[in-house]
């Protein structure tokens, strides 16, 4: 027992390069980046320090507030559905009839392999107003006479990107689920059916409030990952008068495309600001609800 | 009778959305075979013979197998080290009752909670005045810290590492790096692999960083790759189509083979966390 306690202090050699790591490419940036956004700087001449200047030119940024008010809508739009899917596909795949599980598992989870990147050029090349098999197939099926510009209405752009989003998630969503349903031990099922319990009863009030912390988990991660959304949108370019573009994407289009990198800054922390507020309001509710 | 009905619906939903899911990425290999003119014109739903016609233009402008090998370059080596790290740190917090345990860990888990875009800008500018622009530093070195894999390897150290392993080796007069990498490791395998395929995804569809930090097309990835495709062959959409299916197919085929892996490790991984 003595020679345990006397190599306990070995467990900051093993913890040690992790923080070391973290210091200099997690939390050194995130300071560096502090620093840039109370300074103006292009990043040609020399920094100058203007204090809050940046701050104050976001507040009254009305491309940022739009920016916030179509990362929600198509996060709303994404999500619900994508959840509603992925919920009802996990229950419909956690029944015992039912036949080809993997391949039907395999086949939902395939999208999230493909980069997102290119699932985003895929949907840009299908909804091209001219060119897209999307039209092409409307208008030999009769629906439509003439092809439409998808990407000329911001409602139609909003939901071609959630569309991606949905199509990207909903197969690794609906793999949680399915592993928190597969905890529920049979019992419980055995003793519902003696009751005479129905299937939609039995998902209602057994499964549903059973797998609530994996549910839970499942929204609190697609709350910070569609907060966050980046890739797949801007393969959908920003969208007619902007509707698309989401609060990252304007972070990146003022530092790495305008070089105001001290605005950026200060975008990124005003998203900072954001993500935390929503990441604790979502933390709130759920715990109420408790 | 009602009970086969039910199930009627239930399949046809399924394979609606099975058919949704995969009928994108039929339509992009179809279309790929085609000419420019005849993309623009009807709805393809036949292969076509012009595959090599649209590969050849799109090779003369984008060296695009290039990109495949870069991205599996950097992602095999950043998972490797990110695995490796993570059940380190991961086994020195499961089996080291040093003092400030407890506390370290928790400020792990709490960098959980940082988005991954806060410092961005910081992190171009840290890597410009170190001179690791244009290098692959900036997109393998961060794999050393990794929270949620070290979260994920100390459960796994905590259930399945018995602690007499340890004592055995000390023992033996193993010194406490030589158990970890010779007899702790081996033991973690399963997690590691776990870990593995997270990591390896993650890597795989990395975009944002590489996009800043690389400037040299030899040097850039698929993502990136597939990005400026659109820019590059703004009218020629064969070209375009077929580099989507280079970066889509090699994915369709190792998936084909690993899928169950896969899937069971993401189960697994997402349970315990």
């Amino acid at each position: 027992m003595g020679s345990k306690i006397n190599k306990s202090y070995y467990g900051y050699f093993f913890v040690a390069p992790f923080f070391i790591g973290f210091a200099v490419f997690g939390l050194a940036p995130i300071l560096y980046t502090l620093y840039l956004s109370f300074m103006k700087w292009d990043g040609f001449t020399d920094p100058v320090y203007v204090g809050i200047a940046n701050y104050t030119r976001l507040l009254h940024d009305s491309f940022f507030y739009q920016t916030i008010g179509n990362t929600m809508i198509i996060w709303v739009m994404s999500n619900v559905p994508q959840l509603i899917i992925s919920l009802l596909l996990a229950l419909i795949l956690n029944e015992k009839f039912i036949r080809g599980k993997h391949f039907f598992r395999a086949v939902y989870f395939f999208p999230h392999m493909v980069t997102a990147v290119t699932l985003g050029v895929i949907f840009s090349l299908m909804f091209d107003w001219q060119t897209g098999s999307v039209n092409k197939l409307l208008m030999d099926i009769g629906l439509i006479h003439d092809p439409i510009n998808w990407f000329n209405s911001p409602w139609w752009s909003r939901t071609i990107a959630s569309g991606v989003i949905v199509w990207q998630y909903f197969g690794m969503n609906m793999i949680i689920l399915i592993a928190g349903l597969q905890s529920i031990p049979n019992e419980v099922y055995e003793a519902a059916e003696i009751d005479g319990a129905t299937k939609p009863q039995v998902a209602r009030y057994i499964t549903l409030p059973m797998i609530r912390q994996v549910i839970l988990f499942v929204f609190i991660t697609s709350v910070i990952g569609g907060l966050q959304l980046f890739d797949a949108p801007l393969m959908l370019g920003d969208g007619p008068g902007n509707s698309v573009r989401t609060m990252v994407m304007y972070l990146y289009e003022m530092a790495f495309k305008n070089y105001d990198y001290s605005y950026g800054a200060a975008v990124a922390y005003g998203i900072f600001v954001i993500v935390m507020f929503f990441t604790a309001l979502t933390a709130r509710i759920t715990r109420t609800k408790e | 009778m009602s009970k086969y009905i039910t199930r009627g619906i239930l399949y046809l939903f399924m394979i609606a959305v099975a058919v949704t899911c995969l009928l994108p990425f039929y339509s992009m290999i179809i279309t790929s075979t085609h000419t420019n003119s005849d993309i623009a014109r009807k709805l393809l739903l036949i292969p076509g013979d012009q595959f090599m016609e649209n590969y050849s233009r799109l090779k003369e402008s984008v060296n695009i197998w290039r990109g495949f090998a870069n991205t599996v370059f950097i992602a095999v080596v950043a998972t490797a080290i990110n695995v490796y790290f993570a059940a380190l740190a991961g086994y020195g917090f499961s089996k080291f009752n040093f003092r400030l345990r407890n506390g370290l860990f928790m400020f792990v888990l709490g960098t959980m909670m940082i988005p991954g875009q806060l410092g961005i800008i910081g992190f171009f500018k840290l890597m410009e005045s170190l001179n690791m622009l244009n290098t692959y530093w900036p997109l393998i070195l961060p794999a050393i810290h990794n929270a949620f894999g070290i979260f994920l390897m100390r459960q796994y150290a905590d259930s399945s590492v018995p602690t007499e392993i340890l004592e055995s080796g000390r023992i033996d007069g193993y010194g406490e790096f030589q158990i970890f990498n010779r007899l702790v490791l081996p033991i973690m395998t399963p997690a590691l692999a776990t870990l593995a395929i997270f990591s390896f995804i993650g890597k795989w569809n990395d975009f944002l960083t590489p996009m800043i930090i690389l400037f040299d097309n030899n040097l850039q990835t698929l993502p990136v790759m597939i990005a400026s495709l659109k820019s590059q062959f703004t009218s020629d959409f064969g070209a375009q189509y077929v580099g989507i299916v280079i970066s889509v197919v090699p994915i369709l085929v190792f998936f084909a083979f690993m899928s169950k892996r896969i899937i069971n490790g993401v189960a697994a991984g997402a349970v315990k966390g």
